[in-house]
């Protein structure tokens, strides 16, 4: 008999730390599986971020390196700048790219980094316990808002895939999710089309994988996958937001 | 046999995730525990035939699942 499926090589022969059902060890696997796809292992460096996958360079077999707590984009600028022939990638949740790295990740997107960015979004700070982050669904409760997010307290959800759309530096947006079969080979393609959109050097590319949190929604893994359906994709539609065809930008500047 | 798949015990943290992705029903909760507290699924082939689809393994959050085809 064949082996069909299988630990991917970019995968190091390690258990997750993460919890049961979370998305996170999944978006890892398909990242691994797109970087032996298209053969990539050797040019490759990650950027974790803080977070629940601040552990992430113990699973992934390439170069990896810690950034500050939101600071991925600016040192995946840094890397990218200095070695331009290297696929560079910062892996980050909501926490971290859209709280307080939220300055450094708007920039290196409207500057048109030839990066690729893989956005986790689960509607909580995971590793902290579950406190209310600002992708935070309205009426959502987590520890620091225990009756609900409310948005004359709190404000409203921010929908950071529709917010980059806006940027003329981004090449490709998207959003995904990982709670299904379908789904998380649809994730897998997304992927793989942000790694080749930087290969070809046509700028800043952003995947947002919404993404179960059992432990803190205090769910069981297959009731999150389904909060996802029911809940969360109706505040974050799924879908292509950004896609830009190749001949425009041919004709504009180069990314560094 | 068309397929068959093997499930790392060790590795398992029991989110169930591929009982609900098998549409044949092979994968089922088991009594025993693993070295790390959890409880693994366990596969067996009497309620019908492996196609080795690999949706369990897809789905498998812990890359415990490998799948094999003729």
């Amino acid at each position: 008999m064949k082996k069909v499926f299988g630990r991917p090589k970019s995968m190091k022969d390690t258990i997750f730390h993460y919890c049961a059902g979370c998305g996170h060890s999944i978006a890892h696997r398909l990242i691994a599986e797109v970087i032996d796809e298209l053969d990539i292992r050797d040019i490759t460096i990650g950027v974790p971020p803080a977070g629940c996958a601040v552990l992430a360079y113990n699973y992934f077999d390439v170069d990896m390196i810690e950034a500050q707590h939101g600071r991925g984009p600016a040192m995946a600028t840094g890397i990218k700048r200095v070695l331009p022939d290297r696929i560079v990638f910062s892996y980050q949740g909501d926490g971290d790219l859209a709280a307080i790295g939220i300055a450094e990740s708007f920039h290196a997107a409207n500057r048109g980094e030839n990066i690729t960015v893989i956005f986790i979004n689960n509607a909580v700070y995971g590793m902290t316990g579950g406190q209310m982050a600002p992708t935070s669904i309205l009426n959502q409760k987590t520890t620091t808002s225990p009756a609900g997010r409310k948005s004359l307290l709190d404000g409203h959800p921010i929908r950071i895939s529709e917010v980059f759309t806006l940027l003329p530096g981004t090449a490709y947006i998207e959003r995904c999710t990982v709670n299904s079969p379908a789904s998380i080979l649809k994730t897998k393609k997304s992927i793989r089309k942000a790694f080749q959109y930087q290969i070809d050097g046509r700028g800043f590319s952003l995947v947002e994988i919404l993404s179960p949190c059992p432990t803190n929604w205090k769910m069981t893994p297959v009731e999150s996958c389904r909060w996802i359906d029911e809940v969360m994709t109706k505040e974050f539609p799924l879908g292509v937001m950004k896609d830009l065809p190749a001949v425009e930008q041919k004709t504009g500047e180069k990314t560094p | 046999m068309k397929g068959h798949i093997t499930i790392d015990k060790e590795l398992c943290k029991e989110c169930h995730l591929c009982i609900q992705s098998c549409k044949k029903g092979l994968i089922s909760p088991s009594r025993e525990y693993n070295s790390r507290g959890y409880r693994p699924v366990c596969f067996s082939e009497e309620g019908g035939e492996c196609t080795g689809c690999a949706l369990c393994a897809i789905t498998c959050p812990d890359i415990a699942i490998e799948v094999y085809r003729e």
